[in-house]
């Protein structure tokens, strides 16, 4: 990498040594002017609630700050792990995201594979343009949606399982049902987008692949397991690294908005809960605790995932 | 995708399977959509009782006529219509120059500072350090936190980046210099005007962002003059949940029985989902550029 020498006067293999931050800041000035509203963003933002976590570890005071009430070591994550909710907690939590996880992450695969075989290029693009589309549309609508269809006595899918014998189900009202019906509702929501990816790498397949898979007699089946599954292996690992990294994180808003006193003891998860005893009942420093003890394990699962599959197959994300 | 067609017996087969399961698939998706459009031109009571399924029966606009009267929605519309342009336009402003900056090799802190983003992606402070701090910088209750706060999506920064890097050949702004152009005006003279996908693709996503954002609403705005339409749509699809069946539970449509309620829902989720799928047809072709783009390594 040699950068260009607009200053002739040094040569060049020692210029490329010396640039610095400093002595590059006068020629690059205007390039530290654009990024600077980033910066001051994501420090803000981002950064400033880190220096926070500590409030985990200490007790909140509201006059002296966020960092300055007297330190309590361990004592809420402590209390924590001995409160009466922390099995159920932790129960839901993973129970809720390891579904997600393990029936949607095959989901979109399989439709990118079918859909890339599809031969009919109009068929395959309308088809494209739907399933993308459930991705826009927001939470709220999505659980209102939920509700509206699945209501047992007024909703269309409630009627059909009425017709089909299933009786009075109420779907969004019981326990049993709480986990089936947030994971398949994600699944139609996000399968179609989240096969873009896959799609992508599909794009990428050399058609003389194809070519010579069909001179040696392959037939689609065996197109589809020896080209095209292949083509997309890496990216199915990387992503599947990604998604056990967030393992203890079920997305708030959806938990959330579907949470009901019928459901509430397979629904309560960490993310819900923190919420409930932060902003609405004000244990700052107790629900800090939680969160940190959250992200913590979320980036251990990360982790020993990555360390697991680089193992294995070569490919990590570091 | 190899072309030629199928000849022997198995690969007919092959393509009827394949056909059929598309079939199946677009169905499952649309026909939901589908239903709430057709549900909410239809007469509630045949809603309810589950006859309308393939057509709209007895049309009847009794659920736009409510949404029409109803004030809280036009406020957050007017709330989220302004937190959505203005939020959007913030967005850019400050991804696209910094990714720009990012792309130049020239610029020597780019690895310290994209490491630095990079580390947000995976360690945050968490929801209450994030609340208190927002606290302490007087944004609750206050339009600018649906706007400042996270404005730069570290995701989308890299996407525009990489496009950056791969669709600008270095010697563009090497010849630009020649000529004595700054960086500033190359950004804006040359770097943008050819990268409208990438830039077309990153509003959009900034656009849906701020569009269903929900969240925001719901931790730091108090007064109901603020709320965003997300609120607004949760309080009257969901504040009469299932386990108020039928007993109307606050929310606008809380006085009506439930199938009235039930109309107005459906109404209300075409209504506020509209816009986006305005947007969505135009933006679509860019899709599956920017997502490729966002996956290149590096």
């Amino acid at each position: 990498m040699v950068p260009e020498s607009k200053h002739s006067e040094a040569p060049l293999v020692l210029k490329a040594r010396k640039e610095t931050v400093l002595n590059t800041f006068r020629r690059d000035y205007q390039l530290w002017l654009m990024i600077l509203p980033a910066i001051i963003v994501i420090f803000i933002f981002n950064y400033i609630p880190m220096y926070g976590i500590q409030l985990a570890f200490r007790d909140y005071d509201f006059t002296k700050g966020l960092t300055g009430g007297a330190w309590r070591g361990f004592d809420y994550f402590k209390q924590f792990f001995d409160s009466y909710m922390f099995g159920d907690l932790m129960k839901n939590t993973v129970v809720i995201s390891l579904t997600t996880i393990l029936l949607s992450f095959p989901a979109p695969i399989i439709l990118a594979l079918l859909i890339n075989q599809l031969r009919w290029k109009r068929a395959k693009k309308a088809l494209q343009t739907t399933v993308y589309l459930p991705h826009f549309i927001s939470i709220v609508v999505m659980v209102g949606l939920l509700n509206v269809l699945l209501s047992p006595n007024s909703g269309i899918i409630g009627h059909l399982l009425t017709s089909m014998g299933l009786g009075d189900v109420n779907l969004l009202g019981s326990t049993k049902t709480f986990v089936p019906v947030y994971v398949i509702s994600d699944i139609w929501q996000h399968c179609g987008w989240n096969s873009i990816i896959y799609l992508a790498a599909l794009s990428t397949v050399d058609p003389q692949l194809y070519d010579s898979a069909k001179m040696d007699g392959a037939s689609r089946w065996q197109t589809i397991r020896y080209v095209d599954l292949p083509a997309i292996v890496p990216t199915i690992i990387i992503l599947f690294v990604l998604s056990m990294g967030n393992v203890l994180s079920t997305g708030f808003e959806k938990v959330f908005l579907m949470q009901n006193p019928l459901n509430l003891p397979v629904s309560e998860v960490i993310a819900t809960y923190v919420y409930k005893i932060g902003i609405i009942s004000n244990q700052f420093s107790y629900s800090a605790a939680i969160g940190l003890f959250n992200t913590v394990i979320n980036f251990i699962f990360l982790y020993a995932m990555n360390a697991f599959t680089r193992k294995s197959s070569d490919i990590s994300l570091w | 995708m190899n072309p030629t067609y199928g000849k022997n017996l198995n690969d007919r087969a092959a393509d009827a399977v394949i056909v059929l399961l598309s079939v199946l698939v677009f169905l499952i998706i649309a026909y939901p959509l589908y239903f709430v459009i057709i549900a909410s031109v239809s007469d509630s009571t045949l809603v309810s009782t589950g006859q309308v399924t393939l057509y709209p029966k007895n049309i009847s606009f009794f659920g736009y006529k409510e949404i029409f009267h109803d004030s809280r929605i036009w406020t957050g519309y007017k709330n989220t219509l302004i937190y959505t342009l203005l939020g959007t336009l913030v967005n850019l402003l400050f991804t696209l120059p910094a990714a720009y900056v990012l792309s130049r090799h020239e610029f020597r802190a780019r690895r310290v500072i994209m490491f630095l983003f990079v580390v947000t992606l995976f360690f945050s402070g968490g929801l209450i350090p994030t609340y208190l701090l927002m606290k302490d910088l007087h944004l609750t209750n206050s339009m600018w936190v649906f706007i400042l706060p996270f404005s730069v999506n570290v995701y989308n920064l890299i996407i525009a980046r990489s496009f950056f890097e791969h669709s600008l050949p270095k010697e563009l702004y090497e010849a630009a210099s020649m000529d004595g152009c700054s960086h500033f005006t190359f950004f804006v003279k040359v770097a943008l005007p050819l990268s409208k996908a990438v830039v077309s693709v990153i509003a959009l996503y900034y656009l849906v962002a701020h569009w269903n954002d929900f969240f925001t609403g719901l931790i730091y705005i108090r007064s109901n003059d603020l709320q965003p339409l997300q609120i607004v749509l949760r309080d009257i699809l969901l504040s009469n949940q299932v386990f108020s069946q039928g007993a109307g539970a606050g929310g606008a449509a809380g006085g009506y029985a439930q199938q009235y309620a039930d109309q107005v829902k459906y109404a209300v989720i075409i209504v506020s989902t509209l816009p986006i799928l305005i947007v969505y047809p135009f933006i679509q072709k860019y899709f599956e550029k920017g997502v490729m783009i966002g996956s290149v390594k590096g």
